[in-house]
């Protein structure tokens, strides 16, 4: 197993671990923004599709790389805008809302 | 210099991304998570921007724009339109991963090494599967298509026959990497199969497949990570894909039933033999005003919202209903089932849409000892999670299922279009108890006619 690989899944592993804690600590209230601020965080994927559209290898990658920038560029914008529309419209009782 | 900077713009990000979902925990924290979540991908953008193999920027611009074109009126939909929402967003998450492999494949492939292909092979297949399975929720939320199970004759075994060839092709590929004209039949057949894998699947089980489909798209962005080398894709992939994981145990558990019967039990088709019932039994049935008459004289009042809600978009009426009963000095509160909606958490984001305190949204959990000293359990558009059946009947095909114990409040009022059952198929029992009064029509003109009631006997 080459290091690379081996360090990879070290950090795959760990990363999944603390995933499931700080997962299991959201409270039910919030699963729906919870899926929506995690989609935008798995467009992540951007970095590698500005890699591969910037790159200009060959001509196909750069359309197919474009295209994937277009993707995660829309679940990063929609993603956090409306996670964070959601969780203006959550107010405790006795306080006017927003 | 600035490349060396770049990797500790990445692990910033990572950090932030942590930080994000650790304030999402409540609350009072939320909304500092969204934005440090922002900054992290701001951080992750600008670092990869700054790369030194990055030679043209006016492609890249461009995606920018056409991504926040779309990106904003998708943030702006309503929320009943969530779930649909959220499938399509699951689908771009997908479709990006899986380019990015392809154009991997064509760039590296016949001296690729087999470690590298492998995750190649993992993230396209996940990748392209779940792009079409998360279109074809979309169609089954947005209704564009059928919302009941399509099933035909040896449907498991020809799915996962054809998920078996895919996953056979990929494994051959890496392998010999060189087999070109093998990896367009590799990418078909898991379109293919992200379509025949929704088929089957019910509109009661979208919270479940939403919630697996979440995991999958973080899981091909992960396996991106692997192909390129980069701890933040993998960070961020598995944070997702365990996310999504969780999410979706926790909606099976709520329906007591395991990931295979979600994915291959075909639940809620209609039962042709179920349906005949041996004897007629009957529900009494009242007006708006007759419900008028029971709520005035309650003090404790618990409302059970379902998908029938979010249809009839009674959320506002509901909130109506809400303002006046409060302002009558009745305690109300919300029972929340926790696959109540399309997707989880769907009926906590409608209510909170419509002004309704979050305090007074209950998880079953703690609501369930509450209805025994209830007056009026009120439940508009829910089914299934209020059928005692589930707790007492061996024969029934939801026994086992968490349910909110709606039958032992005092007076069970169900506000509902006509008798017709639930997804699951099945009849729900709590309509023929004595104490339950039916109140039949659309939700929202029924709980309009109600608060109108109110507002009218109080003036």
């Amino acid at each position: 197993m080459s290091a690379d690989l081996e360090l990879g899944l070290y950090v795959f592993v760990l990363a999944t671990f603390l995933g499931f804690q700080l997962i299991r600590r959201v409270s039910p209230l919030l699963h729906t923004p919870l899926m929506s601020l995690t989609n935008a965080i798995s467009a992540i994927a951007v970095v590698g599709s500005i890699l591969v559209a910037g790159e200009q290898k060959t001509e196909l990658s750069t359309v197919l790389g474009t295209l994937a920038v277009a993707c995660s560029m829309i679940n990063i914008v929609g993603g956090y805008l409306i996670t964070y529309r959601m969780l203006r419209m959550f107010r405790k009782s006795g306080k006017g809302g927003s | 210099m600035i490349d060396r900077a770049i990797p500790l713009l990445y692990l910033a990000a990572a950090v932030s991304f942590i930080l994000a979902l650790m304030w999402l925990s409540a609350v009072a924290t939320a909304r500092r998570g969204v934005l440090v979540g922002v900054a992290g991908m701001a951080l992750a953008v600008c670092g990869t921007l700054l790369r030194p193999e990055i030679v043209n920027y006016r492609w890249i611009a461009a995606a920018f724009v056409a991504g926040t074109v779309i990106g904003v009126p998708m943030a702006m939909m309503p929320m009943t339109a969530v779930p649909q929402r959220t499938a399509l967003s699951h689908a771009f998450g997908a479709l990006a991963a899986a380019l990015v492999g392809t154009a991997e494949y064509y760039l590296r492939a016949p001296g690729i090494d087999r470690f590298t292909m492998g995750a190649l092979s993992i993230e396209v297949l996940l990748g392209f599967l779940t792009f079409t399975a998360s279109l074809m929720a979309f169609g089954k939320l947005q209704e564009v298509l059928p919302t009941r199970p399509i099933t035909y004759r040896n449907q498991n075994v020809l799915n996962l026959s054809l998920f078996g060839l895919a996953a056979g092709a990929g494994a051959y590929l890496v392998v010999r990497p060189d087999t070109a004209w093998l990896f367009p039949l590799f990418i078909a057949m898991a379109l293919l199969f992200g379509v025949l894998l929704i088929l089957p699947i019910g509109g009661a089980d979208m919270p479940t497949v939403i919630s697996l489909l979440n995991s999958y798209a973080g899981l091909s962005a992960a396996a991106m990570g692997f192909v390129l080398n980069n701890k933040l894709l993998i960070i961020a992939g598995a944070l997702d894909g365990s996310s999504g994981f969780i999410l979706s145990v926790i909606m099976c558990r709520a329906m007591n039933r395991s990931f295979t019967n979600v994915l291959f039990g075909a639940f809620g088709q209609v039962q042709a033999g179920a349906a005949s019932e041996p004897e007629r039994r009957t529900a009494r049935s009242a007006t708006p005003e007759e419900a008028v008459d029971i709520l005035r004289a309650a003090s404790r009042v618990i409302v059970v919202p379902g998908y029938g809600m979010a249809v009839a978009q009674a959320q506002h009426k509901v909130r109506e209903l809400y303002d006046a009963l409060t302002k009558a000095g009745v305690d109300v509160k919300f029972a929340i089932h926790p696959v109540a909606g399309r997707m989880p958490g769907h009926m906590n984001v409608l209510l909170a849409e419509a002004d309704i305190p979050y305090d007074k949204l209950m998880e079953m959990d703690d609501v369930n000892s509450e209805f025994s000293q209830t007056d009026v359990a009120l439940v508009i558009g829910a089914n299934d999670v209020t059928n005692p059946a589930a707790r007492h009947d061996r024969g029934s095909p939801i026994y086992g299922m968490p349910i909110l114990d709606v039958d032992k409040a005092r007076t069970v009022m169900v506000v509902k279009r006509s008798m017709s059952p639930g997804f699951a198929g099945i009849d729900n029992e709590l309509y023929y108890m004595d104490r339950t009064l039916m109140v039949f029509g659309d939700a929202k003109a029924v709980v309009g006619g109600i608060v109108k009631e109110l507002a009218g006997a109080a003036g």
